[in-house]
């Protein structure tokens, strides 16, 4: 990938960031944490990876995304608000009661969400359904996902892996965000969810482990899944809760609560720095 | 009492699923009980549009989600036990909240399971499904309705959970004007004195009562709810209005089912005595299926006597 284009991905990803924020702090509630953590995985695929269109939402032949961890929503309408799905001046209205960007993903009403989702472990397996269903028509759309570490002590990430590996579900691609923290302490505390790529391997997966804040590995990685036939992929990302911001890296009270005023122009100038 | 001809609902199911897959594009799931479900007719004709979940009904409540959302037709298929039971936030967050048009297939319900007993025995079905904003449920009265909903279904762009038997009964629905509609709540025989409103195996049940009342001089009314949700108001209502008392009659637990959607239209739109045939909120055991219905109280005799227990309390 060119610098310039890396440069691009980076810009847009901050924007990402920002817009995430800002819901986030409006609403007075929300969870910052994971949003921030997700941000370059959701530049990479809403600006280079997936082909989708704004102007035409429900077309039927779109890849799909599924945010399996839905309280990470903020990163998503800003991603998607950032694609043109709908103008950004809607993110300040996230969670209130009147808005279509709901506290988590509401496929009815939000141009651009593929699926409702919130309730842990469930996304996964709707991306299955999407991608099974591709296969039976025959279609070539791609579907992605992106599941918390956390996420995955749901037992039924593990039924869907069954499930995307025995339908050898290779339009499928699985992304961990593997940021360590979950909301009552660190994954491996908490109930260790570790190793992620012996698991992941043993229920079938093309595992690909990646740094997910380097666009070059980003790019690297899902050009591999879509080159891997005949199994889904899984994309260990190794990333930072809170990244871009300094007081909300690796902290674990950032998971679900908003930032003040202070706090939120801080966040700004570090991110625009 | 014609001596009818008896079917499972679910071998109507199965049956209809097969038949009219050459008709419609949709898939069907399972989880590992298609030979019980009875959607292994469909798979042994339609291999390729046929998908084993494995015992994760979860998992497959949430993949017939994406299904759906992707614009196919797709029936999920379990035993109402874990259909509605073990999968209860998969179908309430993954199929109720986005209104995703997916159609489960719910075998096994009620307490004619028989000899595998309670933890197979689903009572609670309707209820759970009922609290889900914009499920239908419906709960066919024999093989041919249920055969008549699975076609009406497929292409209806709403979620419904459908219940079906194990157990064969009676195939009543023979007359050649029968006609299925979603929501619509059929008379099947008048009456002035009392109203017996009836769901799934209690209909023909329903009509056995009505010949002992008659022979009681009391004049039955009989009404087949088959959707339970959105139920039929209007038909609800005329029976009280005209008739003055009703007895409900389900293969369910009295709570939160038939006779408790059919007390909240009467209550709110026309007081009278309202009184619950079904399971009295209990668990089920094991037994043979005529020794079970005896023992639950799920019989003609018992809707006699129910019925002039409610012909008793009219004022």
């Amino acid at each position: 990938m060119k610098l310039s284009r890396i440069n691009e991905l980076k810009d847009i990803a901050r924007n990402i960031r920002l817009g995430a924020l800002e819901g986030v702090y409006n609403a007075k509630s929300g969870h910052p944490g994971g949003s921030l953590s997700i941000a370059d995985i959701l530049a990479y695929l809403y600006f280079e990876e997936m082909n989708v269109d704004p102007k035409n939402p429900k077309w039927e032949d779109r890849d799909r995304f599924v945010l399996s961890k839905g309280h990470t929503a903020p990163a998503l309408y800003a991603a998607l608000a950032e694609k043109g799905f709908f103008d950004k001046s809607q993110l300040k209205t996230l969670r209130k009661v009147d808005s279509f960007l709901q506290g988590h993903p509401d496929m009815k009403n939000t141009p651009g969400v593929d699926m409702s989702t919130g309730s842990l472990g469930m996304g996964i397996s709707a991306a299955c359904g999407m991608a099974l269903s591709a296969k039976v028509d025959g279609k070539n759309y791609r579907v992605y996902t992106i599941v918390g570490d956390g996420e995955s002590e749901e037992g039924q990430v593990w039924e869907a892996s069954m499930f995307a590996s025995h339908y050898k579900l290779d339009n499928l691609c699985v992304i961990i965000d593997f940021n360590g923290l979950q909301i009552d302490g660190p994954v491996t505390e908490v109930m260790n969810p570790t190793p992620f790529d012996k698991k992941l391997e043993a229920f079938g997966y093309n595992v690909i482990t990646i740094d997910g804040h380097d666009f070059e590995q980003i790019e690297a990685a899902f050009e591999a899944a879509k080159a891997c036939k005949g199994k889904p992929t899984a994309i260990i990302s190794k990333s930072v809760k809170g990244k871009g911001v300094s007081f909300m890296e690796n902290n674990v009270s950032w998971h679900g609560s908003a930032p003040n005023a202070e706090q939120f122009e801080q966040a700004k100038a570090e991110l625009n720095a | 009492m014609i001596n009818y001809e008896k079917k499972a609902t679910r071998e109507a199911y199965g049956e209809a699923l097969a038949e009219l897959g050459d008709k419609y594009d949709f898939v069907v799931l399972d989880a590992d009980l298609a030979a019980a479900t009875k959607t292994g007719v469909f798979k042994k004709k339609f291999p390729d549009r046929f998908f084993n979940c494995g015992i994760a009904e979860g998992n497959m409540m949430s993949v017939a989600a994406g299904i759906a959302a992707t614009g196919k037709a797709v029936f999920a298929s379990s035993f109402a036990m874990f259909a509605a039971g073990r999968a209860f936030e998969q179908i309430r967050n993954s199929i109720g909240y986005p209104h995703l048009p997916v159609k489960i297939g719910a075998t096994h319900a009620g307490i004619t399971v028989g000899e595998d007993g309670a933890t197979h025995q689903c009572l609670e079905d309707i209820a759970i499904m009922r609290t889900i904003p914009g499920m239908t449920i419906i709960n066919p009265a024999d093989a041919i309705e249920a055969r008549a909903a699975v076609e009406a279904v497929i292409n209806y762009n709403e979620p419904v959970y459908m219940r079906f038997g194990r157990f064969a009964t009676p195939v009543f629905n023979v007359n050649a004007d029968y006609k299925f509609e979603i929501g619509k709540g059929v008379n099947l025989a008048e009456g002035k004195d009392v109203t017996i409103v009836a769901t799934g195996l209690m209909v023909s049940m329903a009509l056995e009562a009505r010949e002992i009342l008659a022979s009681e001089g009391i004049d039955a009314r009989v009404i087949n709810i088959h959707t339970i949700k959105p139920i039929d108001r209007d038909i609800i209502i005329d029976a009280a209005k005209k008739t003055g008392a009703i007895v409900t009659a389900e293969e369910h637990n009295i709570i939160g089912g038939l006779g408790s959607a059919v007390a909240e239209v009467v209550g709110e739109a026309c007081p009278v005595p309202v009184l619950r045939v079904g399971t009295n909120d209990c668990f089920g055991r094991s037994g043979t299926v005529p020794a079970l219905l005896e023992a639950y109280g799920l019989t003609p005799a018992a809707l006699v006597a129910k019925a002039k227990e409610a012909v008793s309390l009219k004022k």
